[in-house]
């Protein structure tokens, strides 16, 4: 039997560490609503499993996503994550090709050089030798860069880095002296009896010639188990809880559960499936131009997750998504933050009952312009002369009597409020009985299409001009101005729509492309769902995002939403700001 | 009011700005800093979404606050939507969202302690 006292702390913290787990994802899938938990009950025979499987090893093993974001980042990354998992896969194998067996314990391929004997060779005993000596040097290189990256972020295109607590230091510690103390265990071991490849086999026979190993051997195993003991106990209580809540994490989305508006198990599993990488500071226009730095979702789940106040962390968001869309895990972070902001308007039965029964000529198309366009009505009068150029018969439905979509409420967690705002507009949006409805503001677009229940199909203004184009009905002129194209935070990012106005815009107009099209776009600043900062700060997000366009000299900055047109005009002084429906317009 | 042909004794129409509770006006002027900077131009209100279908008057109800008179701020605030037109309207860069969601944050915690 291969057995010694010092495998204790490795297989107790172990256990432990099985049990916690099992537990906490037990309550935290219980407490799922009951539509979500089916979801689970359908999607696990389904070959959405498998490919949850490949995402894990793609994702969470190899750090495909972040590869993308930086190279340097994802090797880093994915020395630690893919070294380790090779380093547990193949020692397994090699104790499972010695022992003949695939039942010997778990401690017996970890601590393996321990209890083989050198002298006594197995097949392909030189072979794992050396992986095992390669595994670990991956392993090794990886810490070098994860220490550097502490102290020069920059190297890695990370302009900062994760600002970590005490604890976190001291698992931190942990783990990066897991793999140098088995180095010199399994190098002490060599040294003395013998085995290893190049790495340990020769780092024995160096240590040998000036130190004392047969004292040193049977401790450095000591130590070993000891740390990863240690570092099994702190897991669930350290940011890498992401590493196996990571991987639930990832089936479940496949599964296909969804973040709802409350916060529930679900949204403690995205909590904690948090790493805490840090790429999300460095995309948060926040950090970059108003040096707004504890708010970031890597530090605002941290928050969460240790139940600190913040109400005021919350609120400083500009829900721009570009955090979301940078997110390696693919958290929900907009969803979650909006569950925080509490729902302040007391709801009664007059509540809004000013708003008139709905008037609205029947029509065809229906064109609600949103609030935001009636401040700009030039997107308003030029969505009208295609509307008449192309022959529609459309009816302008909150032409006189509209109503906010609802989404500004429900922005500030006021999700009761905008129910009733949602039923009114709903209700106005069937009296016109259209088989389309056209908007011209993403937010309100965004709202109809995920809290409304409509038979209308929902179309943003930039889609129905794409349709028009496309089928004939409107002739556009491709007119010579240079052009760039601000996608607008809601549309691109928060409804997928990238293509159409980027379609339209290139018969239209000569489109350069930019380092900030489709879904890297930045956000104007004049988002209302940040409610902290200033006015001045809002200018300054603005102006900072103008001159990131305006670097690419176009005659017009052009953009498909009232709310960024309003906005970016107001700082950008040379260069015109238009709708693409204005652009359209003209051509 | 009793009507004398024609002509009635209209109410006293006078602010007691001592006996007045100054308490909602003192946390907006410190949580909303940018509403002191009102001057009274009426942008907001002509913008209004809600404004344009009932008689909501942003800056009526932040003139009300300032003075004072709550319980009339009170009750104009339910009506509004905060579809945020007013802050894009404001020459002054008051954040007159803000100052609602606000309005609205303090009535709600003031009546939990009432209850």
């Amino acid at each position: 039997m291969y057995y010694d006292h010092f495998v204790l702390p490795f297989t107790i913290g172990l256990i432990t560490l099985l049990i916690y787990l099992c537990f906490k994802y037990y309550k935290w899938i219980k407490s799922f609503p009951r539509e979500e938990r089916k979801k689970i009950r359908k999607g696990l025979f389904s070959l959405q499993t498998i490919r949850s499987g490949w995402e894990i090893f793609r994702e969470s093993l190899l750090h495909h996503k972040i590869f993308k974001t930086n190279p340097m980042l994802g090797y880093m990354h994915m020395t630690f994550a893919f070294g380790w998992f090779l380093l547990i896969v193949v020692g397994k194998i090699e104790s499972m090709v010695y022992h003949t067996s695939a039942f010997n314990p778990p401690y017996f391929a970890i601590f393996f050089r321990y209890f083989h004997p050198a002298n006594e060779t197995f097949p392909y005993s030189e072979t794992f030798a050396f992986l095992m000596d390669l595994i670990l040097l991956f392993l090794l290189i990886g810490i070098t860069l994860a220490i550097t990256k502490r102290f020069y972020s920059r190297l890695f295109g990370m302009k900062k880095t994760t600002k970590q607590r005490a604890y976190d230091l001291l698992i931190l510690t942990v783990l990066w002296l897991i793999f140098p103390v088995r180095f010199l265990a399994e190098s002490f071991t060599s040294g003395l009896n013998g085995g290893g490849s190049f790495l340990t086999y020769n780092a024995g026979n160096f240590f040998g010639s000036f130190l004392p190993l047969e004292h040193l051997s049977y401790p450095a195993w000591w130590v070993y188990s000891s740390l990863l003991g240690l570092f099994f106990l702190l897991l669930p209580f350290s940011r890498y809880m992401h590493i196996p809540t990571e991987m639930v994490y990832i089936f479940l989305k496949n599964w296909g559960v969804k973040q709802g508006r409350e916060y529930n198990g679900y949204s403690e599993i995205q909590v904690n499936a948090c790493s805490r990488c840090g790429i999300c500071i460095n995309t948060c226009q926040l950090n970059s131009s108003c040096d707004i730095n504890d708010i970031q979702p890597v530090y605002f789940l941290r928050r969460i997750r240790n139940h600190e106040p913040l109400s005021k962390q919350a609120e400083n968001c500009l829900m721009c998504g570009r955090c979301e869309a940078s997110c390696p895990v693919g958290i929900n972070l907009n969803a979650i933050r909006q569950s925080q902001r509490p729902d302040t308007i007391r709801v009664v039965k007059d509540t809004y009952a000013y708003v008139p029964e709905p008037e609205v000529k029947r029509a065809k198309v229906a064109y609600f312009a949103g609030c935001m366009s009636h401040l700009t009505p030039g997107i308003i009068k030029s969505m009208q002369q295609i509307f008449e150029k192309a022959k529609v018969d459309y009816s302008f439905i909150d032409e006189r009597a509209g109503i906010c979509c609802g989404r500004p409420l429900a922005l500030s967690g006021n999700w009761q409020a905008a129910q009733i705002v949602m039923d009114k507009n709903q209700e106005m949006i069937e009296a016109s009985n259209a088989d389309i409805l056209v908007t011209s503001c993403p937010i309100c677009y965004k709202t109809f299409k995920e809290d409304y229940t409509l038979k209308a199909q929902i179309m943003h203004h930039t889609e129905y001009i794409e349709m028009l184009i496309r089928e004939g009905q409107l002739k556009v002129n491709n007119m010579d101005v240079k052009t760039v194209f601000h996608n607008p935070c809601e549309l691109g990012r928060g409804s997928q729509i990238v293509h159409a106005p980027e379609n339209v815009l290139k018969q239209v107009s000569y489109k350069i492309t930019t380092v900030y099209d489709g879904k890297k776009s930045l956000c104007c600043g004049g988002s209302l769902a940040n409610t902290a900062i200033d006015s001045g700060q809002k200018t300054k997000i603005s102006g900072d995002t103008v001159k990131a366009y305006t670097a690419y000299h176009p005659d017009v900055i052009v953009t498909a939403c009232p709310l960024c047109k309003k906005t970016l005009s107001k700082t950008s002084t040379e260069i015109p700001v238009k709708d693409i429906a204005e652009l359209v317009a003209e051509a | 009011m009793i009507n004398f042909w024609g002509y009635s004794i209209s109410e006293t129409r006078s602010i007691n700005y001592d006996k007045n509770d100054k308490a909602m006006t003192e946390y907006i002027a410190a949580t909303v800093p940018s509403s002191k900077l009102c001057i009274g131009c009426g942008g907001c209100t002509a913008g209004c979404t809600a404004g344009n279908l009932t008689d909501f008057n942003i800056r009526k109800v932040q003139m009300l606050m300032k003075r004072g008179e709550t319980k009339d701020a009170k009750e104009q605030l339910q009506k509004c939507m905060l579809c945020g037109k007013c802050m894009l309207v404001c020459p002054r860069g008051v954040e007159t969202r803000k100052m609602i969601l606000e309005m609205l944050n303090f009535i709600k915690t003031n009546q939990k302690l009432e209850d």
